[in-house]
């Protein structure tokens, strides 16, 4: 018997529909991965499995037992333990408050979290508590209850590589004690590495059932693109290498650091960027290019040390300061950006409601065709245009960088834009960067997915610790001289 | 109390993280204090009876603070909490009081009416938190439209103030306890706090109310039934806000239905004041109180003074923005360093 079975789950939002006919079939004893990409459905489908929302039609079989998930409480009754995408612990309250509230056995997650080799404080208050490690927390919090059903969304997407890898190893003790896990997540190398099989959505249906081992990635991309599109984009790939670009000694840089200090995070961190060019930023979680973005952006004043843009020092106290110097950000978290409430076009034309005719009205006609020009040069999937907070995570990121498409910007900061965004997308944006970059425009990239960056970057700096521990050719940075370069062993790297 | 709690399994006490948790709440006694000190220093004969005067004056006001820091710490407002002290200040002056022998009924039949009254005022409240929660109008909305029907209610009630109420219900808010220096109404402030609002906080409604102020959907995703709790909410802060109606008329003898008016504004004001964040999720009951001491007093003050009333409101108004924009400044102090 299986221990879950979705059959034919759907659910509409308004015109929007989420899931037309998802079927989901978990045993007991594996781990199970469920893939797609973005808008296909996967989140839809885990709110609808831990009573987050209600569907619209099919069925939920539990152990065999029909039930109808109504909240999440009920959801934990039944053996369903989800660790969701967003953060489920209360900020305002200490570690040990949040879990009496939800009557979590406090020393079932402290014996967890030192399974999992983690030390934490449970008096902290959980606004102090670094991300990561939240997500931790809310895993031991979700084991303590002896899940059936163990649900990860995108748990690894915030987690630096070593948390992760203690992900894998709760997921292969799952498995041996015959219990099952719902791995959702968009590295297909972790699929291929820990999953048994795999549910693939596409367009709110699915699509199949795979054995991850004996496809590999291209099966899977194939599975999730449609075999089409699939073969599309493998042959966008296999275009010859681009031209390397060849930078004068001295040229003009569109943006340089020297020296750059912010408090403990950044220490002496010089780099120039030239226009037509990407450099790439790697660093392992919280090495300090928070703060780079964060200074660079005008979000935060540096300790020391100098910004200059275009060769003049730009001292920014805001974020205004920054864009009229034409340094704009694409941050991680798409809402921090965005006016979720707002239409498509609204939020592509904010920030030139600052500009122009600040006083008089807006420029309808101006504006229209700037923001039409914008969402076509990117196909942003415009159904849901009334408000941002309907469109997929990477329709939303689309609209960040539309915005500043629309506005004009010499260098553009992107940190880590692909998050949680699917392989298609998140191909598009790389031709995108790749095609702004080709206009003359200068890209710094923090991005979190190695592999990505000789394929994007011409050059990338590694940050590990608030310094620079090695500047290298993109070309020949493949992952295993990223990675020793990310941990501060930079000598050998860079020899 | 968080700290207590969050502490049980070490023996070690976090010192600096309990004065930032609890540094506000402290800021407020002391402000406090440096009023009764500075106040000490104005009448030739300060004594027992201003202490007393001032303890009667500020009751009613501890109640409405306290109603509306709950509600409040829950992500609400209740602008309601006025007109509801209002009416059941008006009803028990009224029932309080027996016409036709032109006496107060017993002390025994005052107390059972005044339990009946909390009671009813808590499920007045759950009313409110019920509308709230089923059609989804914002907060401010549904109780601004309950102040006005609490308020009505407390005009048919009665027109023109009267009634009255027993002696020794009265002396329970204005008389004394064991020596002349404790006035009867802060045993029955502390009272209700230990015995109401500290067990509530410690178990899991209490956490589940903070839960909710600070993050609706990480309380959702928890397995909070978040309108079961808002609904809780809006009742308990109504039965502190019908604590403070019988307060109104012990302390003042008679019914009023425009004796609530005052408290609406000033409880936001006192709960601003003595710590709560406006969003929700943070604070407590007894900074609130200290709040509601500490505006009274400033207003004593300045009745001593003989400062135009007006003007008087005035110097009120600037010491609360004065406070809260120190208050705003430390914080953002904090979070640099952080």
């Amino acid at each position: 018997m299986s221990l879950l079975t979705a059959r034919e789950v759907s659910k509409r939002y308004g015109p929007v529909v989420a899931l037309r006919s998802a079927t989901l079939v978990v045993e007991p004893g594996e781990v199970h991965a469920l893939l797609g990409a973005n808008g296909a459905g996967k989140s839809t489908l885990v709110k609808v499995l831990t009573g987050v929302i209600r569907s619209d039609g099919g069925t939920i079989l539990v152990n065999g037992e029909a039930s109808s998930v109504s909240s999440p409480a009920q959801a934990a009754r039944i053996g369903l333990a989800p660790v969701f995408q967003d953060p489920a612990l209360v900020p305002d309250l200490t570690i040990e408050q949040n879990l009496r509230l939800t009557r979590t056995p406090v020393d079932e997650v402290r014996r967890h979290l030192r399974e999992l080799d983690l030390d934490v404080d449970f008096g902290a208050q959980t606004m102090d508590v670094p991300l990561p490690l939240l997500r931790m927390i809310d895993l031991a919090r979700a084991l303590a209850r002896n899940p059936e059903l163990l649900i990860l969304d995108e748990i690894t997407a915030a987690l630096p590589a070593d948390l992760a890898e203690r992900v894998f190893a709760v997921m292969s003790r799952q498995k041996e004690s015959g219990r099952s896990t719902l791995f959702i997540t968009h590295r297909l190398r972790e699929v291929i590495a820990h999953c048994d099989r795999a549910t693939v959505l596409r367009d709110g249906g699915d699509v199949g059932t795979l054995v991850p081992q004996e496809g590999g990635e291209e099966k899977i991309v194939e599975f999730m693109l449609g075999e089409e599109v699939a073969r599309a984009a493998g042959s966008a790939e296999a275009t010859p290498p681009r031209e390397r670009i060849e930078l004068a000694e001295g040229g003009p840089t569109a943006l340089e650091v020297r020296s750059l200090e912010v408090g403990e995070t950044l220490t002496d961190v010089s780099f120039a960027l030239h226009p037509g060019e990407i450099l790439g930023i790697a660093a392992l979680e919280a090495q300090g290019q928070d703060a780079l973005f964060d200074v660079l952006a005008g979000q935060q004043r540096p300790t020391s040390g100098e910004v200059l843009v275009r060769g003049e020092q730009l001292r920014a106290r805001h974020p205004y300061d920054a864009i009229r110097a034409g340094v704009v950000l694409v941050p991680a978290d798409r809402l921090q950006a965005l006016l979720p409430q707002r239409s498509i076009a609204e939020n592509i034309a904010a920030p030139r409601f600052n500009s122009l005719r600040r006083w008089g009205p807006v420029g309808i006609r101006e504006e229209r065709r700037r923001v039409r020009r914008a969402i076509e040069a990117l196909s942003i999937d415009t159904r849901a245009q009334r408000q941002v907070r309907r469109l997929s995570g990477g329709n939303q990121q689309k609209v960040t960088i539309a915005r500043w498409l629309a506005n004009g910007f010499q260098t553009l900061l992107c940190f880590d834009p692909t998050r949680g965004i699917d392989v298609g997308t998140k191909r598009q944006i790389y031709a995108l960067l790749r095609e702004l970059a080709s206009d003359g425009a200068a890209v710094l990239l923090f991005t979190s997915e190695l592999a990505e960056i000789p394929l994007v970057c011409d050059r990338v700096v590694c940050l590990y610790g608030g310094r620079v521990t090695a500047q290298l050719d993109a070309a020949g940075a493949d992952e295993a001289t990223l990675l020793r370069a990310m941990h501060g062993l930079e000598r050998e790297a860079a020899a | 109390m968080s700290t207590v709690a969050a502490e049980r399994g070490r023996a070690r006490i976090h010192w600096g993280r309990l004065a930032r948790r609890h540094a506000w709440t402290a800021g407020v006694y002391v402000l406090l204090v440096g009023l009764i000190l500075y106040w000490r220093t104005i009448p030739a004969q300060w004594g027992t009876f201003d202490v007393q005067s001032l303890a009667i004056d500020a009751l009613p006001f501890a109640f409405a603070a306290m109603a509306q820091a709950v509600v409040i710490i829950s992500g609400g407002i209740d602008l309601s909490i006025g007109s509801m002290m209002g009416l059941v200040n008006v009803v028990s002056a009224k029932y309080m009081f027996d016409a036709t022998t032109a006496q107060p009924v017993s002390f025994r039949e005052a107390i059972v009416l005044a339990l009946v009254l909390i009671g009813g005022a808590a499920l007045a409240g759950a009313l409110t938190g019920l509308i709230i929660t089923v059609t989804k109008v914002a907060d401010i909305i549904v109780t601004l439209a309950m102040l006005f029907v609490w308020g009505g209610a407390a005009l048919a009630v009665m027109q023109i103030p009267g009634g009255g109420t027993p002696l020794e219900f009265s002396k329970l808010a204005i008389g004394y306890t064991l020596t002349p220096w404790l006035p009867s109404g802060l045993v029955i402030l502390a009272a209700v706090i230990l015995l109401v609002w500290i067990p509530i906080r410690r178990r899991r409604p209490g956490l589940a109310l903070y839960a909710i102020g600070s993050s609706r959907n990480a309380s959702f995703l928890a397995g909070i039934s978040v309108a079961r709790t808002r609904i809780g909410a809006y009742a308990l802060g109504s039965a502190l806000a019908g604590m403070g109606g019988l307060a109104l008329t012990a302390t003042s003898g008679i019914g009023d239905a425009l004796s609530g008016q005052y408290y609406t504004l000033n409880s936001v004001a006192a709960v601003v004041l003595g710590g709560v964040a406006l969003v929700g999720g943070v604070g407590g009951l007894i900074g609130p109180v200290a709040a509601a001491f500490v505006l009274t007093l400033v207003k004593s003050i300045m009745i001593l003074k003989g400062v135009d009333q007006n003007w008087a409101q005035v110097i009120q108004g600037t010491l609360i923005v004065l406070v809260v924009m120190i208050g705003g400044l430390a914080l953002r102090q904090r979070g640099k360093n952080l």
